[in-house]
């Protein structure tokens, strides 16, 4: 278990900047995934933390010893480090057994202590019954499992992971994103995680780094990110959101058809007079008569333009009467309102995050 | 029902009956035609015989191994790491497998035949010594100069299984600890060991079944091998019954040998659990690459470099002993060939007409009856499809006793008749013809077709006007794959040729026992020339290394 520093770590290639002056400090122990679009860098960032590429400036650090610099870097081999890859990598020439003693036996352990803590590891990733087969007997799941196993049975001081979930199908990916929580609740590693899939990141991570153009866009734990994103990027990057654009007067601050008092945002807002918030589907109400209890802010009466059941949900497009300006509003399945009727949308301002 | 049939038959024709004659004609008493075994007991009943027998093993298994020990390092050099120059080393390697190994053994011989080899020249003028140091009259002679020509097989082999591997393979063994000699120990070599002992055995293969550079070599050093054991059952009177049985062992070891390796190369699947994310980056070698490229330049030199210029140097020359002076220069060679003497003229035209027929009738066939395989038009296409890569596992020196036996004397009397060369040929590289149509074949979606049915057309229309020019490209590589073995082809050859129908090969080995090397150096050049101008035209319209391609 060890501390990750990253400091101002960029990586150029000829005019174009993979990585962007990232810092990054992850506690010893801490989960943290990097999340964002392909080609936003987070690869990249892993592959410098492993040593497989070297920064063009910054600096990694792994519990104040320096690993990484643009002066020279400290081979992957020599990193005590674990990683798990997208193809898993699991070596179809040894059985099970042997992929995961490989990295034990590079580290001089007897062999009955090296048979006894893969046994216990193939235990702990329920896969003792299969420890003589050979990977190309095994699903892909499987295959998964023994890439954590032989990652994890080395006690690493960081364990990586680049996309460890994307080749396998929709319902074991839902399945692994719990094993790999699990696993990380039994070990306590601390963890680097790289992804595109938000589910997968808030289901593992103590904390996500949303990246974006080769930066960070915002770190923060996955509920604070969804509540309060602080880019456009953001909000739209985790989640369904909507934007609207306001203009702020010091009293009141105006959309486009409808107008929510400032005193309602309790301070949030800053002095400049444009405003852009997201607010999320679901963080609205729609109802087909008018609320009699109005809430701290007046519904504003809207016109549905669309509609799709989903199931889960009803899926409305809605604009208001005096406006032009589309909504998404997410309702329970039992709110059924007709495309062209008029209904009413209340907002909570401490739903909505000021990004701008 | 009706194309079946004639598939068939030609198939039978071309394939079954000469095999089948063989066997039979090996269990035959000579002018009686009863059956008996008096001709295994004449082919092994003597002990010359079993020597050769032993000889063969021995050049196959020595020729394996050096040709590993040459193609292993350079296939990873090249596919893993940074080595420079890999374009350059690629080109060699392509050279070496352009190069017909009696070439490359008549190279050899003026490298370091015993006293006057340029080698040797060199050794006793540098060291004053009263004799050479090299011989290449011997065993261990004959295994260098045909490892240096097979090793590109067992390179395709194992280059083509490295291409395959991702490099998260050894990123995942960096990671746990292990540096780079390690994890290519551990790791790399394990996942494509199968791949090459794939080349292992096809190196063996093609080592054994080899008769023009043990006859240049193997014969003056007074030993024989099964190849050269078999030509001299030719040798009048001809043996025919008894050169059958002795070449059963060949086609015996040929075919369980083939087995083998589909098993080995079909076991756990290894390449193809790579799964996605196969990225690929070089290894970083450091000042080790230099070292590397050292080493490729050394096997460069040794299958290359080194019999290429000495051939050139006697293409040139008045007489190749003289050395590199100027006034040794000449193009009497070449006008003596081309211009001077009338059969080498018809030897030289015979040589390409025969190649090219060859490859039209291979590639006709294979496509007609790969298109009858893909498309399940009758009833056990497969056998088809079995038959026409079959004699993939026939040496070709025992698919031309096959021939000889079949065809040679009436009712056909094809003996002497450049027919019975150019099925011959034919027959031999129709698995290569039909590996590359089925292959082209499988890659056209059958409703390309299905389109031109439903708008009214008929099937023949749509070959005629859809498939055969979507397959344009395909057919003219396969053409060329053909032709190219085919214009250099010896070992079935040199059975089947009559005093009208002589081709470059048999002329170059006639050449050589006369001891001709100037004339000789002169012919191999002018074969090498085209061979590398089809192959050119070959790379532009096909694409790069269309010939390294494994598709076995």
């Amino acid at each position: 278990m060890s501390r990750l520093t990253l400091t101002g770590i960029s990586k150029r290639y000829a005019d174009f900047a993979a990585v962007d002056n990232i810092d990054l400090e992850l506690q010893s122990g801490e989960f943290v995934s990097l999340l964002g679009p392909s080609g936003c860098g987070k690869t990249t960032t892993l592959r410098m933390i492993a040593g497989f590429v070297d920064p063009t400036s910054g600096t990694i650090e792994v519990d104040g010893e320096l690993l990484s610099s643009p002066k020279g870097s400290i081979p992957p081999d020599r990193r005590q480090m674990s990683m798990i890859f997208q193809s898993y990598a699991v070596w179809p020439n040894m059985t099970v057994e042997q992929n995961v003693a490989f990295g034990l036996e590079l580290r001089k352990l007897g062999k009955s202590e090296i048979k006894r803590r893969v046994g216990e590891m193939l235990e702990i990733v329920h896969m003792s019954h299969l420890a003589d087969r050979y990977p190309s007997e095994l699903s892909g799941g499987q295959q998964q499992r023994v890439s954590l196993a032989r990652a994890i049975v080395i006690r690493p001081s960081i364990l990586l992971l680049d996309e460890p979930l994307s080749n396998l199908d929709a319902a074991l990916r839902e399945e692994m994103r719990f094993e790999i929580r699990r696993l990380h609740d039994e070990f306590h590693i601390t963890t680097v995680y790289v992804t595109h899939d938000q589910a997968e990141a808030m289901v593992t991570s103590d904390r996500i780094a949303v990246m974006n153009h080769g930066r960070i866009e915002q770190i923060d734990d996955p509920r604070t990110l969804y509540d309060r994103p602080k880019t456009r990027f953001v909000a739209g990057f985790i989640g369904r959101t909507n934007f609207i654009e306001g203009d702020n007067d010091g009293h009141r601050i105006s959309f486009d058809g409808f107008a929510l008092p400032c005193a309602a945002f309790d301070g949030i807002l800053s002095s400049q007079r444009k405003t852009v918030f997201s607010v999320r589907p679901h963080s609205m109400w729609l109802s087909e008569t008018q609320p009699t209890t109005p809430g701290i802010c007046p519904p504003v009466e809207v016109l549905v333009l669309e509609r799709a059941f989903l199931g889960e949900h009803w899926d409305y497009v809605v604009k208001p009467r005096a406006g032009a300006t589309t909504l998404r509003v997410a309702t329970s399945p039992v709110n059924d309102i007709a495309v062209g009727a008029s209904a009413w949308l209340q907002l909570e301002p401490h739903q909505m995050a000021l990004i701008g | 029902m009706l194309v079946w049939l004639i598939l068939i038959g030609l198939l039978v024709f071309l394939v079954l009956n000469p095999i089948l004659r063989l066997i039979v004609s090996s269990l035959q008493q000579a002018d009686t035609g009863r059956f008996t075994l008096e001709n295994y007991r004449a082919a092994y009943g003597n002990i010359r015989h079993l020597q050769a027998l032993l000889n063969s093993l021995e050049l196959g298994v020595g020729v394996a191994l050096l040709a590993s020990c040459f193609a292993v390092p350079l296939a990873w050099a090249i596919s893993r790491t940074d080595m420079p120059g890999k374009p350059f080393i690629r080109l060699m390697v392509f050279a070496a497998f352009v190069t017909p190994p009696y070439l490359g053994a008549i190279g050899w011989i003026l490298l370091a035949g015993p006293n006057s080899g340029w080698l040797n020249k060199a050794w006793l003028a540098l060291t004053g010594a009263d004799h050479g140091i090299f011989n290449i009259y011997s065993m261990a002679g004959l295994i260098l100069v045909v490892a240096v020509t097979s090793f590109p097989y067992t390179f395709v082999f194992t280059s083509s299984a490295l291409d395959l591997v991702s490099s998260e393979m050894e990123d995942a063994a960096n990671i746990l600890g292990s540096r780079t000699l390690r994890t290519t120990l551990r790791v790399t070599l394990p996942l494509v060991t199968p791949a090459i002992i794939g080349g292992i055995i096809i190196s063996f293969l093609e080592a054994i079944a080899l008769f023009g550079a043990p006859a240049l070599i193997a014969l003056p050093a007074r030993f024989n091998v099964v190849s050269t054991q078999l030509w001299q059952f030719f040798e009048y009177p001809v043996r025919i019954e008894e050169a059958a049985a002795y070449s059963i062992p060949l086609l015996a070891i040929t075919v369980l040998m083939f087995w083998l390796q589909r098993r080995i190369l079909g076991r756990r699947g290894y390449a193809s659990v790579s799964g996605k994310g196969g990225e690929r980056r070089m290894i970083a070698l450091g000042p080790w690459r230099w070292v590397m490229f050292g080493y490729a330049l050394l096997v460069c030199a040794l299958s290359v470099f080194l019999p290429m210029i000495v051939l050139l140097q006697a293409a040139f020359a008045k007489a190749w002993g003289r050395g590199f002076s100027l006034d040794n220069l000449t193009l009497h060679n070449f006008y003596y060939l081309l211009v001077e003497q009338t059969q080498a003229k018809q030897t030289i035209l015979n040589t390409f007409v025969y190649a090219g027929v060859t490859a039209v009738a291979a590639v006709s066939l294979s496509l007609a009856i790969a298109y009858v395989v893909s498309r399940k038009l009758v009833p056990w296409s497969n056998v088809l499809g079995f038959l026409c890569i079959a004699p993939f596992v026939i040496p070709g020196i025992v698919l031309a006793i096959g021939f000889y036996a079949a065809y040679a004397s009436p009712p056909l009397a094809l003996y002497g008749t450049a027919t019975i060369l150019i099925l011959g040929f034919t027959t031999r590289f129709l698995p290569i013809a039909y590996t590359s149509s089925a292959a082209g074949l499988r890659s056209i979606n059958p409703e390309m077709e299905e389109a031109v049915r439903i708008l009214g057309g008929s099937r023949f229309l749509a070959i005629r006007r859809v498939l055969i020019p979507l397959l344009k490209k395909s057919l003219a590589g396969a053409w060329i794959l053909v032709f190219i073995p085919a214009t250099r082809e010896l070992s079935s050859a040199i059975f089947l040729v009559g005093p009208n129908t002589r081709v470059i090969s048999v002329m170059l080995f006639d050449l050589s026992e006369e001891g001709n090397f100037e004339v000789l150096a002169a012919l191999g050049v002018i074969l090498l020339i085209a061979t590398i101008v089809i192959a050119a035209i070959g790379s532009k319209l096909i694409g790069r290394d269309f010939m390294l391609r494994r598709n076995t």
